[in-house]
């Protein structure tokens, strides 16, 4: 800011006010070679059809909108492994209280979300409170939901109503309700971070909890909160994927290793693990850089097993591109 | 600490205190572990009290043991690996192409996954030491690499069977051992390992590093420790001991797609209940593998009690919260 000179640089200032996270040089990186790649190897579709385009959004809005909610709670320092056990449970949970029937919808989506508050509860509780490792508690509390819904419910467990599939299949104009949808929480993400009392001290907690807490921050109550809204995210994703498929199964969530795709995709995007950085956009461009692989593996017509072992090169060298040139060392 | 220099005043107290400070010092999972198996004693008698029972528990908690004596290493350093369970499907998958079902291609198939161990670990360590990528992002993509690799080098499916002689490590008994009665290999297996483990953790300068970079990089680096060394060394140890544990799981459980899916968990799990805290710089080979019996101890009292799978898993949950709470508080309280 400081180095650009009074004169004819009003343009340069503006373009470097705007930091956009280095992850969507590599988003569009990984977009022209897997549509070259698609051009010399497969139909050509990703250039050039725009419903394409479209779908890789569409593929990536489950995961999108957990990975907005785990980067709030990875920059509190923390992380939530329970997330596809949220989403699986709020699947199950959705189908079986709807039964098919759309009188039953908001008494589903109440009953969801009140599951949902009380797995963030009980996690940031244990977290703050009892001081146990982030990690352990949320797997801990993941092992405990899979549980109860493995041994509760079976495979497709009741259904929702056609109405309902709105949320998963329908559009506004020509675009899917579903990316509307990600991306409202995608901005309440930002909105929360950047202009919300909440958002800084939430970054305060991360960076230095100590600092923080002396400073006069409720650390414990400002991470309990980002739990509890991770939680809430995950139980949307899963209210979205089960209007997807139509009924609950307990399978979702870690079918889709929301867990772990969601970390990556938030560290992929920038935001530390070790908390106090990051942001959402960063995030959204890491999910954005799993819809385009995806998509890509998929018009090339790669085994799934080649596309596991590329997804998992392409998160080390993600990361490693930003943190090569750090000289502190990680653990 | 405090309690051992508080010296009582009467000469009888002296040494009962002495005794209770001892008590004191002795973690957790040692009389965790005595009350599950002693309690598993009395609901099975036949079972869990005699040689060939307990033999037989020892058989299904060894694999478990061995893998978690590898993930502590990498827990004290202050890291991660979620690779390990990856690398046990490896093992068993690729094993099973690789023997083509003639026992005399066991040797050289083993000494080929010992290989890709050490070469996963090393990637893994160099990952995180000179390309500065979180523990946890570079074994989790480890992680996928992995499993994508060894999926589709089978084509998706096992490719025969895992022969007689492979298997024994995880399955096979000495007969006729004095004493014993019979003996299970992979208690013979751990024994070695865990002497391995216990020489090189416990009585190298090598283990001393690893904890003292598990406390604090910096200071470690400062005073002259190799980091970057010891750290690949570590991640190749874990590798190695996942791929001698993939060995003895793919012996008890043979060959299936989803063997090796969250053992990385578990092995993390058996750290923590055997009182080993995330972020480095405490461990203790002993611990971890009391932790892994814990765990299966658990298991079994569970199955026995007629808890179906699914809840097994959810008290297991809540006993690895409840581990680390407890070690949290009590380690709050001595500050």
């Amino acid at each position: 800011m400081t180095t650009a000179t009074a004169s004819g640089n009003g343009f340069r200032r503006i373009v470097r006010s705007i930091h956009i996270p280095p992850v969507y040089y590599i988003l569009i990186l990984v977009f022209l070679v897997g549509g070259l790649l698609d051009q010399i190897f497969a139909d050509g579709q990703i250039f050039s059809n725009p419903a394409i385009m479209l779908n890789i959004v569409v593929r990536s809005v489950a995961l999108g909108i957990v990975a907005v909610g785990q980067t709030l709670v990875i920059i509190g320092a923390s992380i939530d492994l329970s997330v596809a056990y949220a989403i699986s449970i709020t699947a199950v949970m959705a189908s079986y209280v709807m039964q098919g029937k759309d009188v039953n919808v908001p008494q589903a989506i109440l009953v969801v979300f009140l599951i949902g508050a009380a797995i963030g509860l009980v996690n940031g509780l244990i977290i703050t409170k009892l001081h146990v490792n982030p990690f352990i508690c949320t797997l801990g509390t993941s092992l405990i939901i899979s549980g109860i819904i493995n041994g509760t419910f079976s495979n497709y467990t009741g259904s929702v109503p056609q109405n309902f599939q709105y949320f998963g299949y329908g559009t506004l104009g020509p675009i899917p309700v579903s990316i509307l949808i990600l991306l409202l929480i995608v901005l309440g993400g930002w909105f929360l971070l950047s202009r919300t009392k909440f958002g800084s001290h939430l970054y305060g907690v991360g960076g230095n909890s100590e600092v923080a807490r002396l400073s006069g921050v409720r650390t414990d109550r400002v991470l309990i909160i980002a739990h509890i809204i991770c939680s809430m995210t995950a139980v949307l994703a899963g209210l979205f994927l089960v209007s997807q498929m139509g009924s609950g199964a307990p399978w979702v969530g870690p079918n889709g290793v929301y867990d772990l795709n969601s970390i990556a995709t938030t560290v992929i995007g920038g935001t530390a693990l070790s908390g106090g950085k990051g942001g959402i956009w960063g995030t959204l461009g890491g999910v954005l850089i799993f819809g385009v692989l995806d998509t890509v593996f998929n018009q090339l017509g790669v085994s799934p097993y080649l596309k596991t072992l590329l997804q998992g090169a392409i998160i080390i060298v993600a990361v490693a591109s930003y943190t090569l040139r750090s000289k502190k060392e990680v653990a | 600490m405090t309690t051992s220099t508080l010296t009582p005043q009467t000469g009888s107290s002296n040494i009962l205190g002495s005794i209770w400070a001892w008590i004191k010092k002795v973690p957790p999972v040692y009389p965790v572990f005595l009350i599950i198996f002693i309690t598993l004693g009395i609901i099975n008698h036949s079972k869990y009290q005699s040689m060939p029972g307990i033999m037989a528990f020892l058989r299904t908690a060894a694999p478990m043991a061995v893998i978690a004596i590898g993930e502590m290493m990498v827990l004290a350093l202050g890291g991660f690996d979620l690779s390990v369970g990856a690398i046990i499907t490896f093992v068993v998958l690729v094993s099973s192409k690789l023997l083509a079902n003639d026992p005399a291609n066991a040797f050289p198939d083993i000494m080929i996954v010992l290989g890709f161990g050490v070469i996963i670990g090393l990637v893994n360590g160099l990952v995180v030491s000179y390309l500065k990528v979180p523990s946890f992002i570079a074994t989790l993509g480890m992680m996928m690499l992995v499993r994508g690799g060894a999926l589709g080098y089978v084509g998706g499916a096992p490719q025969g069977y895992l022969t007689d002689n492979w298997t024994a490590f995880g399955r096979s008994y000495i007969e006729k051992v004095p004493l014993f009665g019979r003996v299970p290999y992979a208690l013979i297996v751990l024994i070695v390992f865990t002497i391995i483990a216990y020489f090189l953790f416990h009585r190298t300068h090598y283990g001393k590093q690893v904890l003292a970079i598990g406390d604090n990089v910096r200071a470690s680096q400062l005073s002259g420790v190799r980091v970057k060394l010891v750290r690949v060394i570590t991640f190749i140890i874990c590798s190695v001991f996942a791929i001698i544990g993939g060995i003895m799981i793919g012996g008890v459980g043979g060959v299936n797609m989803t063997v090796g899916t969250g053992v990385e968990m578990q092995a993390i799990a058996a750290c923590v209940v055997g009182g080993i805290l995330l972020g480095g710089g405490k461990g203790n080979v002993f611990n971890a593998i009391f932790g892994a019996f814990t765990l299966q101890a658990i298991i079994d009292l569970l199955n026995l009690m007629g808890l179906p799978k699914p809840y097994t898993d959810a008290v297991q949950g809540l006993l690895i919260i409840s581990a680390v709470a407890y070690a949290g508080i009590t380690s709050m309280r001595k500050r």
